[in-house]
């Protein structure tokens, strides 16, 4: 990930931004401009999700890519926001702890960095509920 | 000046904890005599994907969802801290940006050891005060660093606390507060050097107790209070020794330290250690009720404040995790684990 590509997309990082189509009463994130349901007749507004979501199935990740930071074995789950939207993120608990629909909600932490020189990616990452 | 005080509050504390026992085994001291001497039992240690940071932006986030503040209302962010995690860049623009206050704000790190916390919270008193921004944004935040075999070592925690100071809306005012500045040098870390240094025994006589004690009755001659018209004071904890001195040498009773002493199971927030006293007492203190706090820095300084608890104090309640609650079911590292948290050992 190069510092502006990370900078670009950084708002929604942090917050889970989203967007909501009004129309059809869909959420999206990342972001949609356009609702791909209701094309020209979509009400696209911002959304802020509220980060709380379940666990809808995870991975053990045995091998870190390097420069995330996180203790191999972690876990990587596709999480279902309550909203709707689904995404993947590192849900932190041991791979013990992690269980299919168990209550989920994000958190802030650092996802990598470029080296001991380079920029720090803060995000999201969701724990146990 | 208009009344100032905290219009809200927010605590983290990471959920890993590191027994002082622990860490003596690794090194062959003996873990009794060690407790015994610090009155710290075990610390908070960080995850490995946590950082002054992420501590701060969570407290942020505490503070504002205890009673859904709305963020571009915040004119100023001060973050105290001796981690930063960058040198040049400031943590308070991250937080700033994770708490959606940006774009239409003030913003800097603070650093004065582990008073950088409340000297964020005069500064925004300053700025809420005069009328120059609504609401102000003070947090302290460390991952504090002793190095592997130090004495620091056994109480340098993590943790952190953010308090929203504001002029109306009030949970607490902030009646007074008295300051005490010297050029002292009791503890430092040079540019670039990965854990700091300290003046050995340096540290508590001239430094720590002259400080605090020096603030604390300077606020007390300053309102006309005496230790008799306070119900909580709230010391710097650097170990459990010296609050636990210094709250006797200033006439307190161990009742009124009680209900803020949180360094036994926590160990020194740097930053957030005085801070994450006064939320503790913010989180069960009762209307009309009276805290001195006093923060302490090396290099070195002490603040002080006279807090009144109000009637909006209710409200804030059971909205946001209390302290007792960050401290409660902690996960126990090991001392090879906790190396691997803090980046001491390559893996
Ligand atoms: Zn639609």
């Amino acid at each position: 990930m190069t510092v502006p590509r990370f900078w670009r997309k950084l708002k929604h990082r942090y917050n889970l931004l989203g967007t909501h189509c009004t129309t059809c009463e869909t959420y999206y994130y990342p972001p949609r401009k356009i609702c791909p349901k209701c094309r020209r007749r979509g009400e696209i507004e911002p959304h802020r999700f509220k980060g709380e979501g379940k666990l809808l199935t995870y991975t053990i990740i045995q091998n870190p890519p390097e420069k995330i930071t996180a203790h191999a074995p972690y876990v990587l789950g596709i999480v279902e926001l309550d909203e709707g939207p689904r995404l993947t993120s590192q849900i932190i608990c041991s791979p013990e702890e992690a269980e299919i629909g168990m209550r989920v909600r994000s958190v802030f932490r650092k996802i990598g960095e470029e080296s001991a020189e380079g920029m720090i990616y803060y995000g999201t990452k969701f724990v146990k509920l | 000046m208009d009344s100032v005080g905290i219009v809200s509050y927010g605590a983290y504390i990471p959920r890993y904890r590191i027994k002082v026992d622990e860490i003596a085994e690794t090194w062959g001291e003996d873990g009794d005599s060690i407790r015994k001497s610090l009155w710290v039992f075990e610390k908070s240690v960080p995850d490995i994907d946590e950082d002054t940071v992420t501590i701060a932006v969570e407290a942020a986030r505490s503070a504002i969802g205890r009673r859904e503040i709305d963020p571009l209302r915040i004119g100023a962010i001060y973050t105290g801290s001796e981690s930063h995690p960058y040198v040049v860049k400031p943590t308070s623009t991250i937080v700033a940006e994770a708490i959606g206050a940006t774009p239409l704000l003030t913003a800097a790190d603070f650093e004065f050891a582990c008073k950088g916390g409340t000297a964020a919270i005069q500064a925004c008193m300053g700025l809420v005060g005069s009328g120059m921004i609504d609401l102000g944004l003070a947090i302290g935040s460390d991952v504090a660093q002793g190095a592997p075999g130090d004495a620091l070592e056994y109480t340098a925690a993590a943790g952190g606390v953010a308090l929203v100071i504001g002029r109306s809306e009030l949970a607490a005012e902030i009646e007074a507060t008295y300051s005490l500045t010297t050029d002292m040098p009791d503890f430092w870390r040079r540019d670039g050097m990965p854990y700091p240094e300290h003046g050995g025994r340096f540290t508590g006589e001239p430094a720590y107790f002259r400080h605090i004690i020096g603030a604390a009755q300077g606020l007390m001659e300053k309102t006309s209070t005496t230790p008799g018209d306070y119900d909580y004071v709230v010391l710097h904890q650097p170990n459990g020794k010296f609050p636990m001195r210094a709250a006797r040498m200033l006439g307190f009773t161990e009742r009124q330290l009680g209900p803020g002493f949180v360094v036994p199971h926590l160990g020194n927030t740097y930053s957030g250690s005085a801070m994450m006293g006064l939320a503790a007492v913010l989180d069960l203190a009762e209307p009309g009720e009276r805290i001195l706090m006093a923060s302490f820095g090396s290099g070195a300084g002490s603040d002080a404040f006279l807090v009144r608890v109000l009637d909006e104090i209710r409200e804030l309640r059971e909205k946001a995790p209390s302290v007792s609650e960050l401290l409660k079911d902690p996960t126990y590292v090991s001392y090879a684990t906790y190396a691997r948290h803090k980046g001491k050992m390559k893996m």
